[in-house]
């Protein structure tokens, strides 16, 4: 694989660990990059980046709506639901769109055509440029459930096979919303802090990326002198350790400013450089191994 | 009249439980008969939207009242759409519950909380 359309998730089993401060400076750090901020829930990227021309779009979703008069109550959309969203009560079918999972079932196997799909806003993308980043930015409306048809769009708009390097900057955790951004990585760096709570969140991530089989290491962030669990952790189970950020007062004030670092100062632009070109080998050397 | 209440075990003694969607059980007590029924929640495993399940089979079971210590948004949507009243229980067994609810103890259940969706269920 070329070095230049390789697609790298960046993530973590929490927030505030530094997914962001990894995956906007190693964008800034590449040559030519696309970022992505798939944590739709509360989109930072934006903010260090400050993009230009910025397009927007809205992202909605199928959900059902029923037509009444045709609606026979035969409950058999209100049986399928394995979520529930269908009730009916008072020979009346109630729908309730926030717990719809909009598969669309319903709808496929209501005999009388009673119900039909409705358009429901759910958020919208964003895309814009700065310097050498195209930067997009997805952004859930309040009160909605689930990101995942947003980040859906970004990846898809972002498709693997493009000529630039991309960063996938993943939401926290490592539920449905996560498993989405990572499924077409090629590389997953999983940033992790020196804590035991840290530990725990690492584990998360790592059993993740486990379970998609997807090649990755761990950047370790925040590290002070003495014991570091997170990097014991990385020993026990024998995973890449890619890089160490230090606990630096600098780095932090720059990142809480919204400043990239890379482009602030020089030692920041030879630790990110580094991270990225070891990251880069790393995806060629898994590439060798599975397709010799 | 029939009402319904959450409950922990299917035995008389039981306790309320804390849950009206998740409930393992819900004991159907009818005032006129003084026939007591324990119903399966089959709600209780849902992936999500169980309280719009257990509400839905409260509805079909023609209860007019629920007893219940907590009630997510949506359970009480359904249950207010059938013209279904729900009451808040007390600190104290089923049939305690149930005897207060007769003595015209118990009051409206007023507080109707945001629901627990997406813990885990998605």
């Amino acid at each position: 694989m070329e070095a230049n359309n390789m697609r790298i998730a960046v993530l973590s089993g929490k927030g505030g660990t530094g997914k962001t401060l990894v995956s906007v400076n190693l964008a800034a750090a590449a040559k030519e990059s696309i970022y992505i901020d798939c944590d739709v829930e509360e989109p930072n990227g934006h903010l260090f980046f400050k993009p230009e021309n910025v397009k927007e779009e809205e992202i909605t979703i199928k959900i059902p709506s029923v037509d009444e008069q045709l609606c026979m109550g035969c409950r058999i959309c209100a049986y399928f639901c394995r979520f529930n969203a269908l009730a009916y009560v008072n020979d009346k079918l109630k729908i309730f769109d926030d717990v719809c999972h909009c598969c669309g079932g319903c709808v496929l196997l209501c005999p009388v055509e009673a119900l039909s799909d409705k358009d429901k806003v759910i958020g919208k993308v964003q895309k814009g440029t700065k310097d050498n980043v195209t930067v997009n930015t997805g952004i859930l409306n309040f009160g909605v459930e689930s990101g995942v048809p947003i980040i859906k769009k970004l990846l898809n708009e972002n498709k693997p096979g493009g000529k630039k390097l991309t960063f996938i900057d993943c939401p926290p955790g490592s539920a449905c919303i996560v498993m989405e951004s990572i499924k077409e990585a090629d590389y997953c760096i999983l940033v992790a802090e020196p804590t035991l709570f840290g530990v725990h969140n690492l584990n998360m991530v790592y059993e993740l990326v486990k379970l998609f089989d997807r090649p990755h290491g761990v950047v370790l962030n925040k590290c002070l002198d003495g014991e570091n669990p997170a990097e014991k952790f990385c020993l026990e189970k024998n995973i890449k350790i890619l890089d160490r950020i230090p606990f630096d007062h600098e780095l932090g004030t720059l990142n809480s400013n919204a400043r990239i670092a890379v482009k602030e100062n020089e030692k920041y632009q030879t630790l990110f450089a580094s991270l990225l070109q070891k990251v880069t080998k790393e995806v060629q050397q898994h590439e060798t191994v599975t397709n010799p | 009249m029939k009402i319904a209440i959450p409950v922990d075990d299917p035995n008389l003694e039981t306790s309320v439980c804390q849950s009206f969607g998740r409930t393992p059980y819900f004991l159907i007590y009818d005032t006129e008969t003084k026939e007591r029924k324990f119903i399966d929640n089959s709600a209780a495993a849902s992936q999500g939207g169980a309280g719009i399940k257990a509400a839905q089979s409260i509805v079909d079971n023609k209860s007019e009242v629920v007893l219940t210590p907590l009630c997510g948004e949506n359970a009480a949507e359904v249950l207010n759409a059938a013209g279904i009243k729900i009451y808040k229980t007390r600190d104290a067994s089923a049939m305690d519950n149930i005897n207060a609810f007769i003595e015209g103890q118990l009051s409206l259940l007023e507080e109707i909380h945001p629901g627990f969706h997406g813990n885990g269920s998605k």
